[in-house]
Protein backbone atom coordinates (compact mmCIF):
# COMPACT_ATOMS: atom_id res chain seq x y z
CA UNK A 1 0.00 0.00 0.00
CA UNK A 2 2.82 2.36 0.84
CA UNK A 3 4.19 1.88 -2.68
CA UNK A 4 0.89 3.09 -4.15
CA UNK A 5 1.23 6.29 -2.13
CA UNK A 6 4.81 6.69 -3.31
CA UNK A 7 3.68 6.39 -6.93
CA UNK A 8 0.89 8.92 -6.55
CA UNK A 9 3.35 11.20 -4.74
CA UNK A 10 5.72 11.11 -7.69
CA UNK A 11 3.05 12.74 -9.83
CA UNK A 12 1.38 15.00 -7.31
CA UNK A 13 4.44 16.48 -5.63
CA UNK A 14 5.75 18.11 -8.84
CA UNK A 15 2.29 19.38 -9.79
CA UNK A 16 1.67 20.80 -6.33
CA UNK A 17 5.12 22.40 -6.26
CA UNK A 18 4.56 23.90 -9.72
CA UNK A 19 1.40 25.66 -8.56
CA UNK A 20 3.04 26.71 -5.31
CA UNK A 21 6.09 28.17 -7.09
CA UNK A 22 3.83 30.10 -9.45
CA UNK A 23 2.84 32.21 -6.44
CA UNK A 24 6.40 32.94 -5.31
CA UNK A 25 9.30 34.96 -6.68
CA UNK A 26 12.56 33.35 -7.76
CA UNK A 27 14.38 33.41 -4.41
CA UNK A 28 11.46 32.05 -2.39
CA UNK A 29 10.75 29.55 -5.13
CA UNK A 30 14.36 28.41 -4.80
CA UNK A 31 13.91 27.62 -1.10
CA UNK A 32 10.64 25.78 -1.68
CA UNK A 33 12.06 23.90 -4.64
CA UNK A 34 15.12 22.69 -2.74
CA UNK A 35 12.70 21.13 -0.25
CA UNK A 36 10.69 19.64 -3.10
CA UNK A 37 13.80 18.18 -4.76
CA UNK A 38 14.72 16.48 -1.49
CA UNK A 39 11.22 15.02 -1.21
CA UNK A 40 11.27 13.78 -4.80
CA UNK A 41 14.70 12.16 -4.49
CA UNK A 42 13.66 10.38 -1.27
CA UNK A 43 10.36 9.18 -2.75
CA UNK A 44 12.10 7.93 -5.90
CA UNK A 45 14.66 6.07 -3.80
CA UNK A 46 11.83 4.58 -1.74
CA UNK A 47 10.00 3.36 -4.82
CA UNK A 48 13.23 1.94 -6.23
CA UNK A 49 13.83 -0.05 -3.06
CA UNK A 50 10.21 -1.23 -3.04
CA UNK A 51 10.36 -2.42 -6.65
CA UNK A 52 13.78 -4.02 -6.18
CA UNK A 53 12.29 -6.00 -3.29
CA UNK A 54 8.80 -6.86 -4.57
CA UNK A 55 8.88 -6.36 -8.35
CA UNK A 56 6.66 -4.16 -10.49
CA UNK A 57 2.94 -3.55 -10.09
CA UNK A 58 -0.09 -1.72 -11.45
CA UNK A 59 -1.99 1.00 -9.62
CA UNK A 60 -5.25 2.69 -10.56
CA UNK A 61 -5.02 6.34 -9.51
CA UNK A 62 -7.66 7.21 -6.91
CA UNK A 63 -9.20 3.75 -7.14
CA UNK A 64 -10.51 4.37 -10.67
CA UNK A 65 -9.80 1.53 -13.03
CA UNK A 66 -8.97 1.87 -16.73
CA UNK A 67 -10.32 2.88 -19.24
CA UNK A 68 -11.80 5.99 -17.58
CA UNK A 69 -9.36 6.09 -14.68
CA UNK A 70 -5.64 6.63 -14.97
CA UNK A 71 -3.73 3.42 -14.50
CA UNK A 72 -0.10 3.69 -13.49
CA UNK A 73 2.36 0.86 -13.96
CA UNK A 74 5.85 0.55 -12.63
CA UNK A 75 8.47 -2.06 -13.47
CA UNK A 76 12.23 -2.26 -13.12
CA UNK A 77 12.93 -0.13 -16.17
CA UNK A 78 10.42 2.58 -15.22
CA UNK A 79 11.72 2.84 -11.67
CA UNK A 80 15.30 3.09 -12.92
CA UNK A 81 14.33 6.02 -15.12
CA UNK A 82 12.42 7.61 -12.25
CA UNK A 83 15.50 7.47 -10.07
CA UNK A 84 17.63 8.79 -12.94
CA UNK A 85 15.18 11.67 -13.40
CA UNK A 86 15.31 12.49 -9.71
CA UNK A 87 19.12 12.59 -9.72
CA UNK A 88 19.59 14.54 -12.95
CA UNK A 89 16.67 16.95 -12.54
CA UNK A 90 17.60 17.51 -8.90
CA UNK A 91 21.18 18.32 -9.89
CA UNK A 92 20.04 20.66 -12.67
CA UNK A 93 17.60 22.38 -10.31
CA UNK A 94 20.30 22.97 -7.69
CA UNK A 95 22.69 24.21 -10.37
CA UNK A 96 20.04 26.55 -11.77
CA UNK A 97 19.30 27.95 -8.31
CA UNK A 98 22.84 29.36 -8.24
CA UNK A 99 23.39 29.85 -11.97
CA UNK A 100 20.32 31.97 -12.77
CA UNK A 101 20.46 35.54 -11.52
CA UNK A 102 17.43 36.36 -9.37
CA UNK A 103 17.29 39.95 -10.64
CA UNK A 104 15.87 38.92 -14.04
CA UNK A 105 12.09 39.16 -13.60
CA UNK A 106 11.43 36.39 -16.12
CA UNK A 107 13.25 33.78 -14.06
CA UNK A 108 10.47 33.59 -11.49
CA UNK A 109 8.74 31.35 -14.03
CA UNK A 110 11.67 28.94 -14.06
CA UNK A 111 10.50 26.94 -11.04
CA UNK A 112 6.89 26.34 -12.13
CA UNK A 113 8.10 25.22 -15.58
CA UNK A 114 10.78 23.05 -14.01
CA UNK A 115 8.21 21.26 -11.85
CA UNK A 116 5.73 20.81 -14.70
CA UNK A 117 8.57 19.30 -16.71
CA UNK A 118 9.33 16.87 -13.90
CA UNK A 119 5.63 15.92 -13.59
CA UNK A 120 5.51 15.24 -17.33
CA UNK A 121 8.60 13.04 -17.15
CA UNK A 122 7.23 10.97 -14.27
CA UNK A 123 3.90 10.72 -16.09
CA UNK A 124 5.64 9.25 -19.14
CA UNK A 125 7.70 6.75 -17.13
CA UNK A 126 4.64 5.57 -15.19
CA UNK A 127 1.94 5.79 -17.86
CA UNK A 128 0.33 2.50 -18.83
CA UNK A 129 -1.91 3.55 -21.70
CA UNK A 130 -1.34 5.34 -24.96
CA UNK A 131 -3.42 8.42 -24.19
CA UNK A 132 -1.88 9.18 -20.80
CA UNK A 133 1.51 8.91 -22.44
CA UNK A 134 0.31 11.56 -24.91
CA UNK A 135 -0.76 13.88 -22.09
CA UNK A 136 2.55 13.38 -20.28
CA UNK A 137 4.43 14.04 -23.50
CA UNK A 138 2.52 17.27 -24.15
CA UNK A 139 3.05 18.55 -20.61
CA UNK A 140 6.73 17.82 -21.10
CA UNK A 141 7.01 19.53 -24.48
CA UNK A 142 5.10 22.65 -23.52
CA UNK A 143 7.12 23.24 -20.36
CA UNK A 144 10.36 22.48 -22.22
CA UNK A 145 9.49 25.07 -24.89
CA UNK A 146 8.70 27.58 -22.16
CA UNK A 147 12.06 26.92 -20.52
CA UNK A 148 13.93 27.45 -23.81
CA UNK A 149 12.20 30.78 -24.39
CA UNK A 150 12.62 31.91 -20.76
CA UNK A 151 14.15 35.36 -20.58
CA UNK A 152 15.71 35.05 -24.01
CA UNK A 153 15.98 37.40 -26.97
CA UNK A 154 14.99 36.98 -30.61
CA UNK A 155 17.22 34.00 -31.23
CA UNK A 156 15.93 32.13 -28.20
CA UNK A 157 12.35 32.82 -29.27
CA UNK A 158 13.02 31.65 -32.80
CA UNK A 159 14.64 28.45 -31.50
CA UNK A 160 11.77 27.81 -29.11
CA UNK A 161 9.13 28.44 -31.78
CA UNK A 162 10.87 26.00 -34.09
CA UNK A 163 10.99 23.52 -31.23
CA UNK A 164 7.31 24.08 -30.44
CA UNK A 165 6.20 23.54 -34.05
CA UNK A 166 8.21 20.32 -34.33
CA UNK A 167 6.88 19.07 -30.99
CA UNK A 168 3.27 19.87 -31.89
CA UNK A 169 3.49 18.13 -35.27
CA UNK A 170 5.09 15.12 -33.57
CA UNK A 171 2.38 14.84 -30.92
CA UNK A 172 -0.40 15.21 -33.49
CA UNK A 173 1.03 12.36 -35.57
CA UNK A 174 1.25 10.30 -32.39
CA UNK A 175 -2.33 11.16 -31.38
CA UNK A 176 -3.65 10.23 -34.83
CA UNK A 177 -1.95 6.87 -34.41
CA UNK A 178 -3.60 6.49 -31.00
CA UNK A 179 -7.00 7.26 -32.56
CA UNK A 180 -6.50 4.55 -35.20
CA UNK A 181 -5.39 2.06 -32.54
CA UNK A 182 -8.47 2.78 -30.42
CA UNK A 183 -10.72 2.49 -33.47
CA UNK A 184 -9.30 -0.95 -34.20
CA UNK A 185 -8.99 -2.48 -30.74
CA UNK A 186 -11.31 -0.45 -28.52
CA UNK A 187 -8.67 -0.21 -25.81
CA UNK A 188 -5.80 2.13 -25.06
CA UNK A 189 -3.78 -0.01 -22.69
CA UNK A 190 -0.47 -1.06 -24.23
CA UNK A 191 -0.66 -4.48 -22.62
CA UNK A 192 -4.27 -4.93 -23.81
CA UNK A 193 -3.42 -4.12 -27.42
CA UNK A 194 -0.37 -6.40 -27.29
CA UNK A 195 -2.59 -9.29 -26.17
CA UNK A 196 -5.17 -8.60 -28.92
CA UNK A 197 -2.63 -8.26 -31.73
CA UNK A 198 -1.79 -11.95 -32.39
CA UNK A 199 -5.45 -12.75 -33.17
CA UNK A 200 -5.97 -9.77 -35.44
CA UNK A 201 -6.19 -10.53 -39.15
CA UNK A 202 -6.21 -7.08 -40.76
CA UNK A 203 -2.90 -5.54 -39.79
CA UNK A 204 -3.04 -2.59 -42.22
CA UNK A 205 -4.80 -0.24 -39.79
CA UNK A 206 -2.59 -0.97 -36.77
CA UNK A 207 0.46 -0.93 -39.04
CA UNK A 208 -0.42 2.57 -40.21
CA UNK A 209 -1.09 3.63 -36.62
CA UNK A 210 2.30 2.27 -35.58
CA UNK A 211 4.02 4.11 -38.44
CA UNK A 212 2.31 7.38 -37.47
CA UNK A 213 3.18 7.01 -33.79
CA UNK A 214 6.79 6.06 -34.47
CA UNK A 215 7.37 8.91 -36.91
CA UNK A 216 5.82 11.42 -34.51
CA UNK A 217 8.01 10.15 -31.70
CA UNK A 218 11.09 10.14 -33.95
CA UNK A 219 10.46 13.82 -34.69
CA UNK A 220 10.19 14.55 -30.96
CA UNK A 221 13.34 12.53 -30.22
CA UNK A 222 15.22 14.37 -33.01
CA UNK A 223 16.19 11.27 -34.95
CA UNK A 224 18.19 12.06 -38.10
CA UNK A 225 17.00 13.61 -40.49
CA UNK A 226 14.33 15.21 -38.24
CA UNK A 227 16.94 16.67 -35.85
CA UNK A 228 16.97 20.23 -37.24
CA UNK A 229 15.14 21.77 -34.29
CA UNK A 230 17.35 20.30 -31.55
CA UNK A 231 20.75 22.04 -31.81
CA UNK A 232 19.38 25.62 -31.86
CA UNK A 233 17.00 24.94 -28.96
CA UNK A 234 19.49 23.07 -26.80
CA UNK A 235 22.32 25.40 -27.73
CA UNK A 236 20.61 28.66 -26.87
CA UNK A 237 18.77 27.69 -23.68
CA UNK A 238 20.34 28.47 -20.32
CA UNK A 239 22.83 25.75 -19.43
CA UNK A 240 20.79 24.01 -16.67
CA UNK A 241 17.83 23.99 -19.08
CA UNK A 242 19.96 22.54 -21.89
CA UNK A 243 21.10 19.86 -19.49
CA UNK A 244 17.51 18.95 -18.60
CA UNK A 245 16.43 18.88 -22.24
CA UNK A 246 19.32 16.81 -23.55
CA UNK A 247 19.54 14.45 -20.60
CA UNK A 248 15.86 13.72 -19.97
CA UNK A 249 13.29 15.28 -22.29
CA UNK A 250 14.38 13.60 -25.53
CA UNK A 251 14.61 10.27 -23.68
CA UNK A 252 10.91 10.39 -22.78
CA UNK A 253 9.69 10.20 -26.38
CA UNK A 254 12.33 7.58 -27.14
CA UNK A 255 11.14 5.52 -24.15
CA UNK A 256 7.60 5.46 -25.57
CA UNK A 257 8.87 4.50 -29.04
CA UNK A 258 10.98 1.71 -27.55
CA UNK A 259 8.06 0.38 -25.51
CA UNK A 260 5.77 0.40 -28.54
CA UNK A 261 8.40 -1.44 -30.57
CA UNK A 262 9.08 -4.07 -27.91
CA UNK A 263 5.35 -4.71 -27.35
CA UNK A 264 3.96 -4.47 -30.90
CA UNK A 265 7.07 -4.85 -33.05
CA UNK A 266 6.79 -8.60 -33.49
CA UNK A 267 3.43 -8.33 -35.24
CA UNK A 268 3.59 -4.89 -36.80
CA UNK A 269 7.27 -4.49 -37.63
CA UNK A 270 9.30 -5.90 -40.46
CA UNK A 271 13.00 -6.38 -41.10
CA UNK A 272 12.98 -3.50 -43.57
CA UNK A 273 11.46 -1.08 -41.03
CA UNK A 274 13.84 -2.23 -38.30
CA UNK A 275 16.87 -1.82 -40.56
CA UNK A 276 15.61 1.56 -41.79
CA UNK A 277 15.23 2.95 -38.26
CA UNK A 278 18.60 1.50 -37.28
CA UNK A 279 20.12 3.01 -40.42
CA UNK A 280 18.74 6.45 -39.54
CA UNK A 281 20.20 6.01 -36.04
CA UNK A 282 23.55 5.08 -37.54
CA UNK A 283 23.43 8.09 -39.85
CA UNK A 284 22.62 10.27 -36.84
CA UNK A 285 25.71 8.95 -35.03
CA UNK A 286 28.05 9.74 -37.91
CA UNK A 287 26.44 13.00 -39.10
CA UNK A 288 25.86 14.41 -35.61
CA UNK A 289 29.41 13.67 -34.48
CA UNK A 290 30.83 15.11 -37.70
CA UNK A 291 28.84 18.33 -37.28
CA UNK A 292 29.86 18.48 -33.61
CA UNK A 293 33.48 18.55 -34.75
CA UNK A 294 32.78 21.54 -36.96
CA UNK A 295 30.85 23.88 -34.62
CA UNK A 296 32.47 27.08 -33.49
CA UNK A 297 30.29 27.53 -30.39
CA UNK A 298 30.88 25.43 -27.32
CA UNK A 299 27.24 24.58 -26.56
CA UNK A 300 26.52 23.77 -30.20
CA UNK A 301 29.26 21.12 -30.00
CA UNK A 302 27.50 19.55 -27.02
CA UNK A 303 24.07 19.84 -28.69
CA UNK A 304 25.21 18.08 -31.89
CA UNK A 305 26.83 15.44 -29.72
CA UNK A 306 23.31 14.80 -28.34
CA UNK A 307 22.02 14.17 -31.88
CA UNK A 308 24.76 11.56 -32.28
CA UNK A 309 24.21 9.90 -28.90
CA UNK A 310 20.45 9.64 -29.55
CA UNK A 311 21.34 7.77 -32.73
CA UNK A 312 22.88 4.93 -30.69
CA UNK A 313 19.55 4.42 -28.92
CA UNK A 314 17.78 3.65 -32.19
CA UNK A 315 20.08 0.68 -32.82
CA UNK A 316 17.68 -1.02 -30.40
CA UNK A 317 15.15 -1.45 -33.23
CA UNK A 318 17.12 -3.73 -35.59
CA UNK A 319 18.91 -5.46 -32.71
CA UNK A 320 15.67 -6.67 -31.09
CA UNK A 321 13.78 -7.65 -34.25
CA UNK A 322 13.82 -11.31 -35.32
CA UNK A 323 16.96 -12.13 -33.34
CA UNK A 324 17.67 -14.64 -30.57
CA UNK A 325 16.43 -13.85 -27.07
CA UNK A 326 19.97 -13.41 -25.75
CA UNK A 327 20.84 -10.84 -28.42
CA UNK A 328 17.57 -9.01 -27.84
CA UNK A 329 18.16 -8.90 -24.09
CA UNK A 330 21.70 -7.60 -24.60
CA UNK A 331 20.42 -4.90 -26.94
CA UNK A 332 17.79 -3.84 -24.39
CA UNK A 333 20.36 -3.72 -21.60
CA UNK A 334 22.71 -1.76 -23.85
CA UNK A 335 19.93 0.69 -24.62
CA UNK A 336 19.04 1.29 -20.97
CA UNK A 337 22.69 1.71 -20.00
CA UNK A 338 23.10 4.16 -22.89
CA UNK A 339 20.08 6.16 -21.71
CA UNK A 340 21.37 6.31 -18.13
CA UNK A 341 25.00 7.02 -18.95
CA UNK A 342 24.19 9.58 -21.62
CA UNK A 343 21.76 11.36 -19.30
CA UNK A 344 24.39 11.64 -16.56
CA UNK A 345 27.26 12.51 -18.90
CA UNK A 346 25.35 15.00 -21.02
CA UNK A 347 23.89 16.79 -18.00
CA UNK A 348 27.42 17.03 -16.56
CA UNK A 349 28.75 18.28 -19.88
CA UNK A 350 26.13 21.00 -20.35
CA UNK A 351 26.49 22.20 -16.75
CA UNK A 352 30.28 22.25 -17.09
CA UNK A 353 29.96 24.07 -20.42
CA UNK A 354 27.74 26.62 -18.66
CA UNK A 355 30.45 27.13 -16.03
CA UNK A 356 33.09 27.56 -18.73
CA UNK A 357 30.93 30.12 -20.54
CA UNK A 358 30.35 31.92 -17.26
CA UNK A 359 34.10 31.93 -16.62
CA UNK A 360 35.31 33.04 -20.04
CA UNK A 361 32.35 35.23 -20.93
CA UNK A 362 32.46 33.79 -24.46
CA UNK A 363 30.32 31.23 -26.27
CA UNK A 364 33.08 30.34 -28.71
CA UNK A 365 35.30 27.27 -28.54
CA UNK A 366 38.24 29.53 -29.37
CA UNK A 367 37.41 31.62 -26.28
CA UNK A 368 38.55 28.75 -24.06
CA UNK A 369 42.25 29.58 -24.53
CA UNK A 370 44.05 29.55 -21.19
CA UNK A 371 41.25 27.78 -19.34
CA UNK A 372 43.32 24.67 -18.61
CA UNK A 373 45.82 26.74 -16.67
CA UNK A 374 43.47 28.87 -14.60
CA UNK A 375 40.29 26.79 -14.35
CA UNK A 376 41.36 23.13 -14.41
CA UNK A 377 38.40 22.10 -12.26
CA UNK A 378 35.63 23.09 -14.71
CA UNK A 379 37.52 21.55 -17.58
CA UNK A 380 38.02 18.34 -15.61
CA UNK A 381 34.25 17.68 -15.24
CA UNK A 382 33.78 18.39 -18.95
CA UNK A 383 36.52 15.91 -19.82
CA UNK A 384 35.24 13.18 -17.49
CA UNK A 385 31.81 13.43 -19.11
CA UNK A 386 33.54 13.27 -22.49
CA UNK A 387 35.23 10.01 -21.51
CA UNK A 388 31.83 8.42 -21.01
CA UNK A 389 30.52 9.75 -24.32
CA UNK A 390 33.56 8.34 -26.12
CA UNK A 391 32.86 4.99 -24.53
CA UNK A 392 36.19 4.37 -22.81
CA UNK A 393 36.27 1.83 -19.96
CA UNK A 394 35.18 1.82 -17.15
CA UNK A 395 32.52 4.41 -18.01
CA UNK A 396 28.81 3.75 -18.44
CA UNK A 397 29.13 4.64 -22.12
CA UNK A 398 31.66 1.81 -22.51
CA UNK A 399 29.34 -0.74 -20.88
CA UNK A 400 26.44 0.39 -23.10
CA UNK A 401 28.45 0.21 -26.32
CA UNK A 402 29.94 -3.13 -25.30
CA UNK A 403 26.44 -4.58 -24.85
CA UNK A 404 25.30 -3.20 -28.21
CA UNK A 405 28.46 -4.59 -29.83
CA UNK A 406 27.80 -8.05 -28.40
CA UNK A 407 24.18 -7.88 -29.52
CA UNK A 408 25.31 -6.98 -33.07
CA UNK A 409 27.73 -9.91 -33.11
CA UNK A 410 25.19 -12.34 -31.66
CA UNK A 411 22.56 -11.38 -34.25
CA UNK A 412 25.02 -11.35 -37.15
CA UNK A 413 24.47 -7.68 -37.98
CA UNK A 414 28.14 -6.73 -38.15
CA UNK A 415 27.47 -3.41 -39.90
CA UNK A 416 26.36 -1.76 -36.66
CA UNK A 417 29.86 -2.38 -35.25
CA UNK A 418 31.23 -0.03 -37.91
CA UNK A 419 28.79 2.63 -36.65
CA UNK A 420 29.77 2.04 -33.01
CA UNK A 421 33.51 2.30 -33.69
CA UNK A 422 33.24 5.30 -36.03
CA UNK A 423 30.96 7.11 -33.57
CA UNK A 424 33.41 6.59 -30.71
CA UNK A 425 36.34 7.87 -32.78
CA UNK A 426 34.43 10.95 -33.92
CA UNK A 427 33.28 11.75 -30.38
CA UNK A 428 36.89 11.48 -29.23
CA UNK A 429 37.70 14.01 -31.94
CA UNK A 430 35.22 16.62 -30.75
CA UNK A 431 36.06 16.20 -27.08
CA UNK A 432 39.78 16.58 -27.81
CA UNK A 433 39.05 19.61 -29.94
CA UNK A 434 37.66 21.36 -26.85
CA UNK A 435 40.75 20.29 -24.93
CA UNK A 436 43.05 21.54 -27.65
CA UNK A 437 41.37 24.94 -27.58
CA UNK A 438 41.63 25.18 -23.80
CA UNK A 439 45.32 24.19 -23.70
CA UNK A 440 46.32 27.05 -25.99
CA UNK A 441 48.56 29.16 -23.81
CA UNK A 442 47.30 32.66 -23.18
CA UNK A 443 49.68 35.31 -22.06
CA UNK A 444 48.79 37.54 -19.18
CA UNK A 445 47.16 37.04 -15.86
CA UNK A 446 44.07 35.21 -14.70
CA UNK A 447 41.23 37.46 -15.87
CA UNK A 448 38.60 34.72 -15.72
CA UNK A 449 35.54 34.86 -13.53
CA UNK A 450 35.71 31.96 -11.06
CA UNK A 451 32.30 30.30 -10.62
CA UNK A 452 31.30 29.46 -7.04
CA UNK A 453 32.22 26.02 -5.75
CA UNK A 454 28.65 24.70 -5.70
CA UNK A 455 28.41 25.24 -9.46
CA UNK A 456 31.62 23.28 -9.98
CA UNK A 457 30.78 20.36 -7.72
CA UNK A 458 27.45 19.39 -9.31
CA UNK A 459 28.74 18.57 -12.83
CA UNK A 460 31.73 16.81 -11.30
CA UNK A 461 29.45 14.51 -9.25
CA UNK A 462 27.29 13.73 -12.29
CA UNK A 463 30.36 13.01 -14.42
CA UNK A 464 31.78 10.71 -11.74
CA UNK A 465 28.46 8.82 -11.57
CA UNK A 466 28.47 8.36 -15.33
CA UNK A 467 32.09 7.22 -15.19
CA UNK A 468 31.48 4.69 -12.42
CA UNK A 469 28.29 3.32 -13.93
CA UNK A 470 29.95 0.24 -15.44
CA UNK A 471 31.17 -0.80 -11.98
CA UNK A 472 27.60 -1.00 -10.64
CA UNK A 473 26.05 -2.14 -13.92
CA UNK A 474 25.27 -5.65 -12.64
CA UNK A 475 22.94 -4.71 -9.75
CA UNK A 476 21.39 -1.94 -11.85
CA UNK A 477 20.64 -4.30 -14.72
CA UNK A 478 19.15 -6.90 -12.39
CA UNK A 479 16.62 -4.34 -11.12
CA UNK A 480 15.94 -3.07 -14.65
CA UNK A 481 15.07 -6.61 -15.72
CA UNK A 482 12.23 -6.91 -13.16
CA UNK A 483 9.04 -7.05 -15.14
CA UNK A 484 5.41 -6.71 -14.11
CA UNK A 485 4.85 -10.47 -14.15
CA UNK A 486 7.47 -11.26 -11.53
CA UNK A 487 5.90 -8.75 -9.18
CA UNK A 488 3.80 -9.39 -6.13
CA UNK A 489 0.14 -8.50 -5.74
CA UNK A 490 -0.94 -5.25 -7.41
CA UNK B 1 -20.56 3.43 -45.42
CA UNK B 2 -22.02 4.35 -42.05
CA UNK B 3 -22.33 8.01 -40.98
CA UNK B 4 -19.73 7.53 -38.25
CA UNK B 5 -17.23 6.26 -40.79
CA UNK B 6 -17.98 9.36 -42.83
CA UNK B 7 -16.86 11.45 -39.84
CA UNK B 8 -13.65 9.47 -39.65
CA UNK B 9 -12.91 10.03 -43.34
CA UNK B 10 -13.72 13.74 -43.03
CA UNK B 11 -11.32 13.84 -40.08
CA UNK B 12 -8.60 12.16 -42.12
CA UNK B 13 -9.20 14.71 -44.90
CA UNK B 14 -8.91 17.61 -42.42
CA UNK B 15 -5.67 16.12 -41.11
CA UNK B 16 -4.30 16.00 -44.64
CA UNK B 17 -5.24 19.62 -45.37
CA UNK B 18 -3.80 20.74 -42.04
CA UNK B 19 -0.58 18.81 -42.58
CA UNK B 20 -0.17 20.40 -46.01
CA UNK B 21 -0.74 23.86 -44.57
CA UNK B 22 1.57 23.24 -41.64
CA UNK B 23 4.45 22.39 -43.93
CA UNK B 24 3.65 24.75 -46.79
CA UNK B 25 2.67 28.02 -45.07
CA UNK B 26 5.31 30.40 -43.75
CA UNK B 27 3.27 32.82 -41.66
CA UNK B 28 3.45 31.62 -38.07
CA UNK B 29 -0.20 32.31 -37.25
CA UNK B 30 -1.29 30.36 -40.33
CA UNK B 31 0.94 27.50 -39.27
CA UNK B 32 -0.78 27.58 -35.89
CA UNK B 33 -4.22 27.52 -37.53
CA UNK B 34 -3.10 24.57 -39.63
CA UNK B 35 -2.03 22.81 -36.44
CA UNK B 36 -5.50 23.38 -34.99
CA UNK B 37 -6.99 21.94 -38.17
CA UNK B 38 -4.90 18.79 -37.75
CA UNK B 39 -6.07 18.63 -34.15
CA UNK B 40 -9.75 18.88 -35.09
CA UNK B 41 -9.29 16.24 -37.76
CA UNK B 42 -7.65 13.90 -35.26
CA UNK B 43 -10.51 14.37 -32.80
CA UNK B 44 -13.04 13.59 -35.54
CA UNK B 45 -11.17 10.39 -36.39
CA UNK B 46 -11.03 9.47 -32.71
CA UNK B 47 -14.79 9.91 -32.19
CA UNK B 48 -15.86 8.63 -35.62
CA UNK B 49 -13.84 5.43 -35.73
CA UNK B 50 -14.71 4.33 -32.22
CA UNK B 51 -18.48 3.89 -32.75
CA UNK B 52 -18.28 0.21 -33.72
CA UNK B 53 -22.00 0.20 -34.56
CA UNK B 54 -23.17 -0.17 -30.98
CA UNK B 55 -23.87 3.48 -30.31
CA UNK B 56 -21.67 6.20 -28.86
CA UNK B 57 -18.65 5.22 -26.80
CA UNK B 58 -17.91 7.36 -23.72
CA UNK B 59 -14.14 6.89 -23.68
CA UNK B 60 -13.24 8.76 -26.88
CA UNK B 61 -15.46 11.65 -25.80
CA UNK B 62 -13.47 11.94 -22.60
CA UNK B 63 -10.24 11.69 -24.59
CA UNK B 64 -11.30 14.41 -27.01
CA UNK B 65 -12.21 16.67 -24.10
CA UNK B 66 -8.71 16.22 -22.68
CA UNK B 67 -7.24 16.64 -26.15
CA UNK B 68 -9.03 19.95 -26.62
CA UNK B 69 -7.68 21.24 -23.31
CA UNK B 70 -4.16 20.24 -24.31
CA UNK B 71 -4.44 21.86 -27.72
CA UNK B 72 -5.82 25.09 -26.23
CA UNK B 73 -2.84 25.21 -23.89
CA UNK B 74 -0.46 24.62 -26.80
CA UNK B 75 -2.18 27.27 -28.91
CA UNK B 76 -2.03 29.80 -26.09
CA UNK B 77 1.68 29.19 -25.55
CA UNK B 78 2.34 29.45 -29.28
CA UNK B 79 0.44 32.74 -29.53
CA UNK B 80 2.38 34.25 -26.64
CA UNK B 81 5.68 33.22 -28.22
CA UNK B 82 4.68 34.41 -31.70
CA UNK B 83 3.51 37.77 -30.33
CA UNK B 84 6.71 38.36 -28.41
CA UNK B 85 8.79 37.24 -31.40
CA UNK B 86 6.91 39.67 -33.63
CA UNK B 87 7.40 42.52 -31.17
CA UNK B 88 11.13 41.89 -30.90
CA UNK B 89 11.95 41.09 -34.51
CA UNK B 90 9.11 42.47 -36.65
CA UNK B 91 8.96 39.20 -38.59
CA UNK B 92 5.97 36.93 -38.96
CA UNK B 93 7.85 33.87 -40.20
CA UNK B 94 10.85 31.94 -38.99
CA UNK B 95 12.67 31.75 -42.32
CA UNK B 96 12.62 35.48 -42.97
CA UNK B 97 16.07 36.10 -41.57
CA UNK B 98 17.96 32.88 -41.60
CA UNK B 99 20.72 34.82 -43.27
CA UNK B 100 21.79 36.46 -40.01
CA UNK B 101 23.79 34.61 -37.39
CA UNK B 102 21.03 32.02 -36.90
CA UNK B 103 21.85 30.71 -33.49
CA UNK B 104 24.14 33.50 -32.44
CA UNK B 105 25.30 34.05 -28.89
CA UNK B 106 22.79 34.58 -26.13
CA UNK B 107 22.00 37.92 -24.68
Amino acid sequence: MITAWLMAGLLFTPLAWAVLCLLLDFSRGRLVSCLGITVQVLVSLGLWVAVAREGGFLYGLGGWEAPLGIELRVDGLAVTFILLTAIVAGACGLHASVYLAPDNAWYRYFWPLFWFLWAGLNGVWLGGDLFNLYVGLELLSLSAVGLVALGGGINALRASLRYLLAALLGSMAYLLGVALMYGQFGTLSIAGIASLLPETQALVGPGMAMALMLSGLALKTALFPLHGWLPPAHGIAKSPVSALLSALVVKASFYIAARLWLEFGHELGSTAVAQLIGGLGGAAVIWGSWLACRQSQLKQVVAYSSVAQIGYLFLLFPLTFAVSDTASLQAQQGMTLQVVSHALAKAAMFLAAGNLILATGSHQVAGLAGVSHFLPFSLFSFGLAGVSLMGMPPSGGFAAKWMLLQASLASGQWWWIVVLVAGSLLSAAYVFRIYQASFVAKTGVDDFYHPPGSLEVIPLLLALMSLGLALVAEPLLSVMALSLETGGAP
Amino acid sequence: MTPSLLYAFAGAGLCGIGMFGFIQLRHLLRKLLAFNLIGSGTFLVLVGLAQHGQGPDAVPQALVLTGIVVSIAATALAIVLIRRYFHLSGHTSLEADDSDSGQGGAE
